[in-house]
């Protein structure tokens, strides 16, 4: 990583050093601090300050693997930690695929994550802000409340070290403000939330976190429940991001190698319209979710995985890839110490188009914009493909927003929405999140009201 | 880790009482320290093999200091004085009012309040055996159909030790045992693929095993993947819905148990707030948050805050009789805990959380319940949910669900969400059977935490529900 942590990466060293023959070990450690403010009708709520530290071990012989934990560096727990992951070798079943990664030549692309500013800067202008954003948010709309108004920090160290020569120790900070809103109208009340990111405080910008906050909450007011069709739909960035997010475990090599993806056997074979094209790219600065290097420590890259609407790549470990008789593509995840190596995608970016969110709108005779989505945990299945998710927004007709609506779903499954895509907007949204924002339309989706 | 532990407390009442002295320096008029030790074992199975044992290991200390509205919180992995008294130190900088002196805390005995008994605690059971289990669970799947073409298999069990003192001279213990043990089954057929998923878990050790077939757990699972390659769409719309029995209770952890916070009730974020005493659901509905229900997920001897776990009655035959109360809300209305200050770990800072939270039985024969409904949709599992507790709106998932057609249950249906609106669909639960019944573990997720909770109800029926499906 661009800024080395030679204490750490010795910790790790000291530990993957102790590899018996037959052997294979990674030692992952980490340590890091946040601080979290709350205020609450101009008063400091909460003030969290806390540091963590831990290793992960993982031990791999004869094709059997063990792995343990604990979250403390200190050096007789770590000696523990060995000693468990270690006895833990003999329960695994022998995998001939299992094994660590091993540098691959891919070179790394430089990225800034630390930020001096940030890690430099007072308790008290954290506080500061934190109020200056519940104020700004009270006075964006008279109907609105502020439930919580919130600043938070974090920033992390970590290395990780193998026998088969993956030695990257890197540290990286950031923030962001959020707020958390309640509007009002009679008995009825309404929820919103607002927020901003930045490197360091200097780029939130409150004003515009505090706008989306007050507009979220008071939108729905008076909304209805309206009645069922199939209609098109024009999916807000904030909603596009998370409808894109679901996809990477179908494109996740390892899904695929055990028979749990929906595009399995549909290599080079059209599974969207043309129009749409999908990349996973953390080498790209803009990404929330960028990264120099994955989670086995082998260099970050892009890839693109939908090529005008054809499947053109899956995403894999170093695991999955010696599974599927193919090379890594950088895209090992890692959750902390406390756990191995999963695969996913690290930064989804679909490819935009040329219309802002009114020129789509302006398209759509009978349609919905939907502003936000609810159950995606619990009505989405990416092994089937099932769609429904609690939804709410705004009725288009003839190329006009109308009322709002509220408690109805829509549905449909994820192999027909994707070749239902029928146009794209130009308004990407960096969000702080896994996939990018844009405005998506995607036509004949069943809406389940009254 | 194998070793057995000492009952020896967690750190000397000596130094908790310096360090619970040091959070007050400041002025604050609270202050608490939260220690945690915690071993866990897990197991994962996939694809036929046994992929990876991990041990873990947690241990460390959550400072809270409470002065006026404002809470200061440190936490920490280092549990020596000096490691303590320096969070004890921040969390109190943090609450500063600038008053300072000198404060002296005086702890008496430690309050043990045990609702759950291990007869076999994890740690004295070898790997192998908890291995094999998964084993067991894999055949089992996959015995069922030859369409089942993937078995994922977990186990994972816990031992975690607390104990909280606070410079109110509240001083408890407790020891949380948890085991848990999940299948997810993938079946394949003409239309696709499909999946089914059941798990087991309870605040015991691995006796739970002695009196659960994993065998039938898999089963269940395996089976549920088959039905569901028939499936149809499941339809749109707003229908009568009949939930089976332990499989709805997340209809009420989403539907109402949220808007029952007294934190989010306090901010006046739930639509239940000012409603006490009022009709907030149907005269059937007698609904209860008890943490003290021995073995099931949400079992917890104290909460913790150090208080005792108890049985609460949130709403009486239709009507609000209570809110669920943390120390704070409480401290705030002047009014008793009532054991639901919950955190996921020394890490965080405790907030309101359900424990079991469930329906009371009420009188009907659940199949008279399915023969009274014409047309409708029977759930026979449910998935996660959401809700917004200030509209009310909630979604949850159905993962197996038929169609009811004249009075029965016909053809399987495929998943989606269903959503309502909690206030609007207590009132609609027409139907309420007598065969009440606690449904599977679940974590709950609330502010970025989370934390385990059980559910469970009778077979009951709602008159209207929409469901999120594709048919018209």
């Amino acid at each position: 990583m661009s800024v080395g942590v030679p204490e750490l990466q010795k910790l790790a060293d000291s530990v993957v050093e102790q590899a018996k023959p037959g052997e294979q070990i990674e030692a992952y450690v980490s340590r890091g601090g946040e601080t979290s403010v709350r205020v609450y009708e101009g008063e400091l709520e909460h003030f969290v300050s806390a540091q963590s530290e831990g290793v992960g071990i993982r031990i791999i012989k004869d094709g059997r693997t063990g792995f343990a934990y604990a979250g403390t560096l200190e050096p007789s727990a770590i000696t523990e930690v060995l000693a468990e992951a270690r006895d833990n070798i003999q329960f695994g079943t022998v995998d001939q695929w299992a094994g660590l990664a091993e540098p691959d030549g891919v070179a790394q692309i430089p990225q800034k994550f630390w930020d001096e500013e940030l890690a430099n800067y007072p308790t008290d202008k954290k506080i500061e802000i934190t109020k200056e954003l519940e104020k700004l948010t009270l006075a964006a709309d008279a109907r609105v409340r502020a439930e919580q108004s919130n600043y938070e920090d974090g920033w992390a160290e970590t290395a990780v070290s193998t026998t088969t020569g993956i030695r990257e120790s890197g540290r990286g900070n950031s923030c962001y403000v959020s707020v958390a809103t309640l509007a009002d109208d009679g008995d009825e009340a309404q929820t919103g939330f607002g927020f901003s990111v930045g490197d360091s405080p200097k780029e939130f910008d409150l004003k515009k976190a505090a706008r989306e906050a007050a507009d979220r909450a008071t939108r729905l007011l008076g909304a209805t429940k309206p009645a069922s069709k199939s209609v098109t739909i024009v999916l807000d960035p904030y909603v596009t991001s998370q409808f894109v997010s679901i996809l990477s475990s179908a494109l996740n090599g390892e899904n695929l190698a055990k028979g749990r993806s929906l595009f399995a056997d549909r290599l080079n074979e059209q599974v969207a319209d043309p129009r749409f094209t999908l990349v996973d790219d953390p080498t790209n600065p803009l990404a929330y979710t960028a990264t120099d290097i994955d989670g086995e420590g082998l260099a970050a890259r892009r890839n693109i995985l939908i090529e005008n609407g054809v499947l053109k790549k899956f995403v894999h470990s170093s695991y999955s890839a010696r599974r599927m008789n193919t090379k890594s593509t950088g895209n090992a995840t890692r959750g902390g110490f406390s756990g191995g190596p999963g695969v996913g995608c690290l930064a989804m970016q679909v490819q935009p188009g040329g219309k802002t969110q009114a020129e789509l709108i302006a398209t759509i005779d009978d349609g919905v914009l939907i502003q936000d989505v609810a159950g995606m945990h619990s009505g989405v299945n990416t092994i089937s493909g099932d769609f429904s998710t609690g939804a709410s927004g705004i009725i288009i007709k003839n190329g006009t927003l109308e009322a709002p609506i509220r408690e109805f779903t829509i549905a449909s499954t994820l192999q027909k929405m994707l070749l239902n895509i029928i146009d794209l907007g130009n308004d990407i949204d960096w969000l702080p999140m896994r996939a990018v924002g844009l405005s998506l339309v995607i036509t004949d989706v069943m809406m389940s009201g009254s | 880790m194998t070793k057995t532990q000492t009952a020896e407390p967690l750190v000397a009442p000596d130094v908790l009482e310096r360090v619970l002295a040091k959070g007050r320096s400041t002025g604050a008029e609270f202050s608490e320290i939260y220690i945690e030790d915690k071993r866990s074992t897990s197991a994962g199975l996939d694809d036929g093999k046994v992929e990876q044992v991990t041990s873990g290991r947690d241990r460390g200390a959550g400072i809270r200091v409470v002065s006026g509205e404002t809470t200061g919180f440190a936490h920490t992995s280092d549990l020596s004085e000096r490691g303590l008294l320096a969070a004890a130190q921040a969390a109190a900088l943090a609450a500063k009012q600038g008053d300072g002196g000198v404060h002296k805390v005086q702890l008496g005995d430690v309050l043990r309040h045990s609702v759950n008994t291990v007869k076999l605690s994890p740690d004295a059971v070898e790997k192998s055996r908890k291995v094999e289990l998964l084993k067991r669970v894999d055949a089992a799947a996959r015995a069922v159909n030859a369409s089942i073409v993937q078995v994922s298999a977990g186990y994972g069990d816990s031992r975690k030790r607390i104990l909280i003192a606070n410079s109110n001279g509240v001083f408890s213990a407790d020891e949380q045992v948890r085991t848990l043990l999940r299948v997810s089954v993938v079946a394949t057929g003409d239309g696709g693929m499909q999946t089914g998923y059941d798990s087991l878990g309870h605040t015991i050790g691995f006796e739970m095993f002695d009196e659960n077939d994993v065998e039938e757990l898999a089963i269940r699972a395996a089976k549920q993947a088959v039905t569901k390659l028939s499936a149809r769409p499941a339809p749109s719309g707003a229908m009568p819905v009949v939930i089976k029995r332990g499989s709805g209770g997340v209809l009420f952890h989403e539907a109402c148990g949220h808007g029952l916070e007294a934190d989010l009730v306090g901010k006046s974020a739930s639509v239940y707030r000012g409603k006490m005493g009022e009709l907030v659901a149907s005269p059937l509905v007698t609904l209860v948050d008890d943490g003290t229900m021995t073995a099931e997920w949400g079992a917890i001897g104290v909460d913790d805050e150090g208080h005792p776990s108890q049985r609460n009655t949130l709403i009486k035959d239709g009507v609000l009789t209570d809110y669920m109360w943390d120390y704070l809300r409480a401290r705030k209305e002047g009014r008793a805990q009532s054991g639901n200050g919950r955190r996921q770990s020394y890490q965080h800072l405790p907030m309101v959380r359900m424990t079991n939270t469930f329906v009371l039985n009420g009188k009907e024969d659940p199949d008279d319940i399915v023969r009274a409904t014409k047309q409708g949709v029977y759930i026979a599992k449910l998935g996660g949910g959401q809700v917004d507790t200030a509209s009310g709106d909630f979604v949850f998932g159905m993962t197996e669900a038929y169609l009811i057609e004249n009075g029965e249950i016909t053809e399987p249906l495929r998943e989606s969400n269903l959503i309502g609106n909690g206030p609007e669909v207590l009132k609609d639960i027409d139907l309420l059977g007598n065969d009440f019944a606690m449904g599977n573990p679940g974590t709950c997720g609330k502010d970025g935490q989370g934390v385990p909770v059980g559910d469970g109800q009778p077979t009951l029926r709602v008159r209207s529900l929409t469901i999120g499906g594709t048919a018209a």
